[in-house]
């Protein structure tokens, strides 16, 4: 595995160019995003509601940590040159979750008169589990 | 239970302002600290007029701005409390920044049952446009339904 670089040089296939870990989420988060990002799901902030719907708890905004991951998307590359970004919600983020992004070159194309990286992203929680997995398409 | 007939449905447009305070609230709820998001000399260091947004704030904008949000659920007697994110992808044409004015138009593109019929994925795909009528930006994501 080779070592953490920025997209300032030109990366090539097997780079890490993303990583960064976010605190614990907790309620307070969850609410704070349902206001944030006009998500008004109860289902995210009312137990109630939650419970009535057949879960345990409330759970997290599968956009909150596709938040976290654009955020650690965009640490590394400049939000000019992200060209797409896309994730599949592989499971349900629970209240508690200490999420990880990670992301690596896997390809490098030309497309749209341009140099671009093809990059594998994944948002693991403090077991490992995958709870996002996607790709971004960056300018290089 | 959804059926075929939903695909090619359009739902309201909406049209969505991209506001400084809103953007910082969001900022500071992610904990995002890049200051190319907050501050100007910052942005036009990285070419841009003003502040950018960041890559999933769209989704939030089309919720932010519209007056029924889930009108798409109501529209096909979907309750809320079985619907869960699939997919989500967005395609960056051009820079959304602090003071644009966009407009989201949706339209269901899919729908698929899973499992027997046990859940329906239902596929929506959003053209995003500026006050320009610049074409910014496409999004797609993927509704699941439980429908057990």
């Amino acid at each position: 595995m080779t070592d953490m670089m920025d997209m300032t040089t030109s990366p090539t296939v097997g780079d890490r160019i993303v990583h960064k870990r976010f605190p614990a989420i907790n309620r307070h988060r969850l609410a704070l995003y349902c206001g944030a990002s006009g998500d008004h799901n109860p289902i995210h902030v009312d137990i109630d509601f939650a419970k009535a719907s057949g879960f345990p708890d409330v759970f997290t905004h599968g956009m909150l940590v596709m938040g976290y991951l654009g955020q650690a998307l965009s640490d590394a590359v400049p939000p000019g040159r992200i060209r797409s970004f896309s994730t599949r919600f592989a499971a349900i983020t629970q209240l508690g979750a200490e999420i990880t992004c990670e992301g690596q070159v896997t390809e490098l194309i030309e497309a749209g008169g341009e140099r671009r990286a093809r990059l594998a992203l994944t948002a693991r929680d403090q077991t490992g589990e995958i709870k996002l997995a996607g790709e971004a398409i960056v300018a290089v | 239970m959804v059926d075929q007939s939903a695909v090619g449905r359009r739902f309201t447009p909406v049209t969505a302002h991209v506001e400084a305070g809103r953007l910082r609230y969001f900022l500071d709820t992610l904990g995002e600290t890049n200051p190319v998001y907050r501050d100007a000399a910052a942005a036009k260091a990285e070419g841009f007029a003003a502040p950018p947004i960041p890559p999933t704030y769209l989704f939030c904008l089309e919720m932010l701005d519209n007056e029924k949000p889930f009108e798409f659920l109501e529209a096909l007697e979907i309750d809320l409390g079985r619907v869960l994110h699939g997919e989500q992808s967005f395609t960056y044409h051009a820079p959304v920044m602090v003071g644009d004015s966009l407009t989201f138009s949706p339209q269901v593109t899919s729908v698929t049952d899973k499992k027997g019929g046990a859940m329906t994925l239902i596929g929506v795909e959003t053209t995003v446009t500026n006050q320009h009528g610049v074409h910014v930006a496409d999004t797609t994501r993927t509704i699941v339904v439980r429908n057990g």
